[in-house]
């Protein structure tokens, strides 16, 4: 660390995880500027998974809204079709995830 | 994404250094002017880095102040308003804490009549006349078995020795500790037998019996003639500092393996924690002087007030300051109150429960009866089991539940809760009525106290790093 010093025990330990902590999207060496963090990780979506009772019965949103979590708002591209160059229409029939998640298309690369 | 101050407690060393105490990591961090510029503009509200990066652009590069930023998002001194630090949950241990230490108390009866006294004063929470004045053999032994079965795989044990006044039951002492010893050593584990004494009764054969067995002892004593005679005193009035003292020169001269130490129980009559400290280690040579308030309900003659926490807190912090300056040159100082404080701070403990009652520490009434402490010994609202028939772990879970930090919602705010987290249950017990209570009457006190502290940590970690490694 450049601006702060652990001093104590537990300082340091956190620093021995932060240190070797992985970084998204990066390959090897410290991130060149300033790092933007990105995943959904950063995101706060309350109601996604579980309920307020720890269920799926309360969702504020459909659980079909993993789906997009995963692709507007992750760089995820392992789990959704890459939505920037190879399938940019791969949600076009799917107006509401709720309603119409049967209709996302298959896609084969 | 604004960005926001997470909980945190910034204090200075001796120089210019700044630090932080971070909430609830425990962890110390020194921080250079950059880092102290983005907290400080962040105080005034929320900002996003982008914005942070053009508020200090006149002193420093963006890189800098990204950097800075990434480093305080790690170490969660700032955090994302969309990503607040989540709230503590009232988890029970990842894993099952053995009891390490048992605290015998081998009598109710004591020979001196201090007034203030917690086991038979106004405060009392356990009627002496319904337990029996003296732990027996039988009961002592199964103690100790108790002790082995549930200290599990731990190596060492602690085994205290506690009253009424320890002493008066000195025949069941040895008994205890020589089966004990002999129990260890089949197993395969040490045992670190520890007493406290009033120090009336310590006479030779005593004396000899303690140095031969190791026996750690700490006194209790309130310091000099006049103070120690204002409330430890024997039934007929008469003080006990003229008895004692010949008692405990005899044992500092020939107990040399294992440091004694006085423990100075502080009334609102007995607040000069200065000359309390300079009579017990400098003229008659222990080897730390461990200092507490003592324990009451607001209302008695002797408890210690706000003016009088006032005093308590300018009298600690002179001497924290010279221990400070012993540390400094290199110098042992007994002021043990410091020393624990920092040890504390150094490992970065962030205390789940105030103390290890009821989880690594519990006590033994003198019929068997198991409870959180010593103080708790015979209480049966306080009880975990028997020695005979084990912990209760039902019980003692619903009492970690109860008891555990995320629950004391009064804490949730303050920034000294991983070192005190409530502080002590006996205290809470006497002043609230219930162990569950954190303990509000001290919390300035606890604050400002843990602030200086701080302060000498931080001194040391810039001027004598060498000293805090010791904690290593």
């Amino acid at each position: 660390m450049r601006h702060l010093k652990a001093i104590n025990q537990k300082a340091r330990h956190i620093q021995s995880i932060i240190d070797n902590d992985v970084v998204a999207l990066q390959q090897g060496g410290p991130p060149q500027g300033p790092h933007v963090p990105l995943g959904c990780s950063f995101v706060f979506s309350p109601g996604w998974e579980v309920d307020s009772n720890g269920g799926t019965a309360g969702l504020c949103q459909p659980v079909e809204r993993d789906l997009f979590d995963c692709h507007l708002t992750c760089f995820w591209p392992a789990h959704v079709p890459d939505l920037y160059n190879h399938a940019p229409d791969w949600t076009a029939k799917c107006a509401s995830a709720q309603k119409d998640w049967r209709k996302i298309d298959l896609i084969f690369p | 994404m604004n960005l926001r101050r997470s909980e945190f407690h910034a204090f200075t060393g001796a120089g210019s250094s700044r630090f932080l105490y971070l909430v609830p990591s425990a962890a110390v961090v020194q921080i250079d002017d950059l880092s102290h510029a983005v907290l400080d503009t962040l105080a005034a509200g929320d900002q996003s880095a982008t914005d942070l990066v053009a508020t200090l652009s006149d002193r420093w590069s963006a890189d800098d102040v990204r950097t800075s930023v990434d480093e305080l998002l790690g170490l969660r001194a700032i955090h994302t308003v969309a990503a607040p630090p989540p709230k503590p949950k009232a988890e029970k241990p990842k894993r099952h804490i053995p009891l390490q230490t048992l605290v015998l108390n081998v009598t109710s009866k004591c020979n001196l009549s201090c007034g203030y006294c917690y086991e038979y004063g106004e405060d009392k929470i356990v009627e002496a006349k319904t337990k029996p004045r003296f732990m027996n053999e039988a009961t002592a032994k199964q103690s100790v078995d108790f002790l082995f079965t549930e200290a599990g795989d731990s190596p060492t044990v602690n085994l205290t020795f506690f009253g009424g006044e320890t002493l008066m039951n000195f025949k069941m002492l040895q008994s205890a500790l020589a089966y004990a010893r002999e129990r260890g050593a089949a197993l395969g584990k040490e045992v670190n037998a520890s007493l406290t004494t009033n120090a009336t009764l310590l006479r030779e054969e005593i004396i000899d019996w303690i140095v031969s067995n190791d026996v750690g002892v700490t006194v209790s004593i309130d310091g000099a003639r006049e103070q120690q005679d204002k409330f430890r005193v024997f039934a007929n009035g008469m003080g006990s500092y003229d008895i004692i003292l010949p008692n405990i020169k005899s044992l500092l001269a020939r107990h040399r393996r294992r440091p004694v130490g006085a423990r100075v129980t502080l009334t609102g009559q007995n607040l000069d924690v200065a000359s309390i400290y300079k009579h017990l280690f400098e003229e008659i040579g222990f080897w730390e002087v461990g200092f507490a308030p003592v324990t009451t309900s607001w209302q008695r003659e002797y408890a210690i007030e706000d003016e009088g926490f006032q005093t308590l807190l300018s009298g600690f912090q002179a001497l924290a300051s010279d221990f400070l300056d012993a540390a400094l040159a290199g110098r042992r100082h007994g002021f043990s109150n410091v020393r624990d404080t920092l040890e504390e701070i150094h490992k970065g403990m962030s205390k789940a429960y105030p103390c290890g009652a009821g989880l690594g520490l519990m006590g033994v009434a003198t019929d068997g009866d198991v409870a959180l402490c010593h103080r708790f010994a015979g209480s049966d609202a306080h009880k975990l089991g028997t020695v005979f028939d084990g912990v209760d772990h039902a019980r003692q879970d619903d009492f970690l539940q109860k008891h555990h930090i995320a629950n004391k919602t009064d804490c949730s705010t303050c920034w000294a809760r991983p070192l005190c987290a409530g502080g002590c249950y006996h205290e809470a017990h006497t002043r609230y009525g219930s162990t569950v209570e954190p303990n509000l009457h001290y919390c300035n006190w606890i604050r400002a106290w843990t602030n200086t502290c701080l302060e000498i940590y931080g001194t040391l970690a810039e001027r004598r790093p060498e000293y805090l490694a010791q904690f290593d």
